[in-house]
């Protein structure tokens, strides 16, 4: 086995096994963590697969904004952070069948796509990925649209949370 | 380019165990003397009053949301300014559209007073 | 290769043939001797930080007009190992109610945040850890999991003086990484490259600092900001919080979000350095790679001096002041900056060096000009609001 696969492995049993944590922790600030985990899991992917620019953009907007945010509601909102309920309802082992009917048909998909075996082929060295996206992003026959409808996005997102919090001031 | 981000990976996992050594060497050689004085919560010396938890303050979620529209924009411009030293200027001219919607965003909330601290 | 002129890969390639003289298979010898340039990079920030403590006291006592430690050693150079031995032998203190893993993660993971920056600076032209081609957004990345760390240690130690100086510390941390950020755009817009190394490269003959002082000003204000020290520690106002979110921590595990500081610090010097006064260049004598190591330690040394300078010289600002001055003022200006630097690095790209440099400095200077006159219109304005229009005083006639 390569290098390469067991860091995957290891990668991939850190990923389920935070997501499942995170799912399943009674304390929800140790589930906001096992979820900042999960990220950084996911971030170590991205590394693998030579996305050097999309592992610490996973970093600094998904761990460094998503996760502080998550964490802030989560400690701002809740005067008793435990979650004293039950963990699972009288009729789970319907939910158990049909996750794991959802997760037989995915990998049916993914084991009927012809090219499932590929190994990625190796990037010739004066390729700069970053330089690339940059090119995409802004020439008019690649994404420039979308880049600019982006904007508009996160302007939408921004008057949307204003008015939410506006509306719930005294 | 994947042997950078493996030395990058060793780099983690060593420096992770660093800061450990020391805290392992405290836990031998320092004494260890519980008792529920010491350990109780410091409040400026008095005894702890009230719930442990902070009033509800929407500002800091306020100041998050804001951080988080404005650090995506950015993370936006840095493929823009390694591409834009090849291009034409129109290409400087697509960013600085960008950045002026996202500046009008800005005025937006500065305006409906969501910057205050209060 | 020789080794004046490449010291690191002499040496890796020395090791790399004694090992597979031993037998030992390629691949293994290099991650051995890849452990081990890590282990020795790590030890020397770790003997760094230890230096800094003894130069934080002394310039701070200078500051204040007095001596500082003198006692152990020769000018007091052996007080951080007494320092280290104290914090050691000290008793480690958990107070009830605190979350066990997480109270014990949060100093380690804010050393060991610093520490993973070290892994990009490039220290001369040949000593580096790695010349990684994202390496400005992976010092915001490390950035992002110091605020964790954090966050983690203010809430672990159940106490709500620590939240709240938590809370107020990452509150402040976030919003100056927006600055910061578009500050460290103007190196990579003038530049070309995202990687640290590459700006330095690209810093010849002429210095980012007299291309973009702003952004060398800008940078310089959000990195004080994200380093928690003063003008803006609410953190650790000792008449407010007292120690703010690292109150329950004793001994070895304080003496990590210390150390952790001071590295952090001197580390952003660095930073400076590398970004905006040319790394380890200094006009040629940096072919030779262990003069431009001690030429960067210089550089490093000098931005920490400055952080230091502003540390012991301003008050506190409160924290609303704090983020007003972020959001209202550092955020449109870098934004105004970066936008007018873009436009002039393109148009003016076809010049000759020094014209170009000059006209983006005046450009620059401009802007400045600019900003001051808004803002004394501006604070002319609040003055007259606040004070309700009082007329100016008649001095009075002398007889």
């Amino acid at each position: 086995m390569t290098p390469v696969q067991i860091v995957f492995l290891l990668t991939a049993a850190l990923i389920i096994g935070s997501a499942v944590m995170v799912v399943v922790s009674r304390n929800l600030v140790h589930a906001a963590l096992w979820l900042v985990a999960t990220l950084f899991g996911v971030a170590i992917l991205y590394a693998i697969l030579d996305a050097g620019f999309l592992a610490v953009v996973q970093v600094v907007v998904y761990i460094g904004a998503i996760a502080i945010l998550f964490i802030f509601a989560v400690m701002l909102t809740r005067k008793e952070m435990r979650d004293r309920g039950p963990q699972h309802r009288k009729d789970w082992w319907i939910a158990a069948m049909i996750g794991l009917l959802v997760l037989a048909g995915l990998v049916s998909v993914l084991v009927g796509q012809p090219e499932i075996n590929r190994i990625a082929g190796p990037i010739p060295p004066d390729f700069d990925p970053v330089l690339a996206l940059g090119h995409a992003l802004v020439s008019p026959d690649a994404y420039v649209l979308p880049f600019e409808v982006a904007s508009i996005l996160l302007l939408a997102a921004l008057v949307g949370a204003v008015y939410i919090a506006a509306s719930r001031k005294p | 380019m994947q042997n950078e981000w493996l030395y990058i990976g060793l780099f983690l996992v060593i420096g992770i165990i660093v800061p450990i050594v020391p805290l392992i060497l405290s836990r031998i050689v320092a004494p260890r003397k519980p008792n529920p004085i010491k350990q109780s919560t410091y409040e400026c010396g008095i005894e702890t009053v009230g719930e442990n938890w902070v009033q509800f303050k929407a500002q800091y979620y306020i100041y998050a949301l804001v951080f988080l529209v404005f650090d995506v924009e950015t993370v936006f411009l840095f493929p823009w300014a390694l591409a834009m030293n090849q291009l034409p200027l129109f290409v400087v001219v697509e960013g600085i559209v960008f950045i002026l919607i996202l500046m009008v965003g800005l005025v937006f909330v500065w305006r409906k007073g969501m910057l205050e601290w209060v | 290769m020789t080794f004046w002129s490449d010291p690191i890969n002499f040496i890796a390639e020395w090791l790399r043939g004694i090992l597979t003289g031993w037998g030992m298979a390629l691949d293994w010898a290099n991650v051995l001797i890849a452990s081990l340039g890590i282990i020795s990079l790590i030890l020397f920030s770790m003997m760094l930080a230890i230096f800094l403590v003894w130069v934080e006291r002394k310039v701070v006592a200078r500051f204040q007009d007095r001596v500082g430690p003198n006692r152990i050693g020769p000018y007091g150079l052996f007080q951080p190992f007494a320092d280290i031995i104290k914090l050691i032998i000290k008793e480690d203190i958990t107070p009830t109610g605190a979350d066990k893993v997480v109270y014990n993660l949060a100093p380690v993971l804010a050393l060991a945040s610093v520490i993973f920056l070290w892994a990009i600076l490039p220290l001369a032209s040949n000593i580096y850890g790695v010349d990684l081609n994202v390496a400005i957004l992976y010092l915001v990345a490390t950035g992002a999991l110091g605020t964790l760390a954090i966050i983690m240690g203010g809430w672990a130690s159940n106490n709500k003086y620590a939240l709240i100086g938590a809370f107020r510390m990452v509150a402040t941390m976030i919003s100056y990484e927006i600055p910061m950020v578009v500050a460290l755009l103007i190196p990579t817009i003038l530049s070309g490259t995202m990687s640290v190394r590459g700006i330095v490269e690209a810093q010849d003959p002429i210095w980012y600092f007299i291309l973009s002082p702003l952004g060398a000003l800008v940078f310089l204000i959000s990195s004080i900001a994200e380093l928690g020290r003063a003008p803006f520690d609410l953190n650790e106002a000792e008449s407010e919080i007292v120690a703010g979110f690292h109150i329950e921590y004793t001994g070895m595990k304080f003496g990590l979000f210390y150390a952790g500081e001071l590295l952090h610090a001197f580390t952003f010097g660095g930073l400076m350095a590398i970004l905006f006064f040319g790394g380890y260049r200094f006009f040629g004598l940096e072919q030779y790679p262990l003069v431009g190591f001690l030429v960067f330690l210089a550089k490093a040394m000098f931005g920490y001096w400055v952080i230091m300078w502003v540390k012991y010289t301003m008050p506190r600002i409160r924290i609303d002041h704090m983020l007003a001055f972020n959001w209202k003022f550092l955020t449109p200006f870098a934004f105004f900056v970066l936008v007018v630097t873009a436009v002039l690095n393109k148009v003016l790209s076809g010049l000759d060096t020094w014209l170009f440099a000059s006209l983006i400095f005046g450009a620059n200077l401009i802007i400045a000009w600019i900003t001051i006159e808004i803002l004394r219109v501006y604070s002319r304005r609040e003055r007259r609001l606040a004070e309700g229009n009082i007329p100016a005083p008649v001095p009075p006639a002398h007889h």
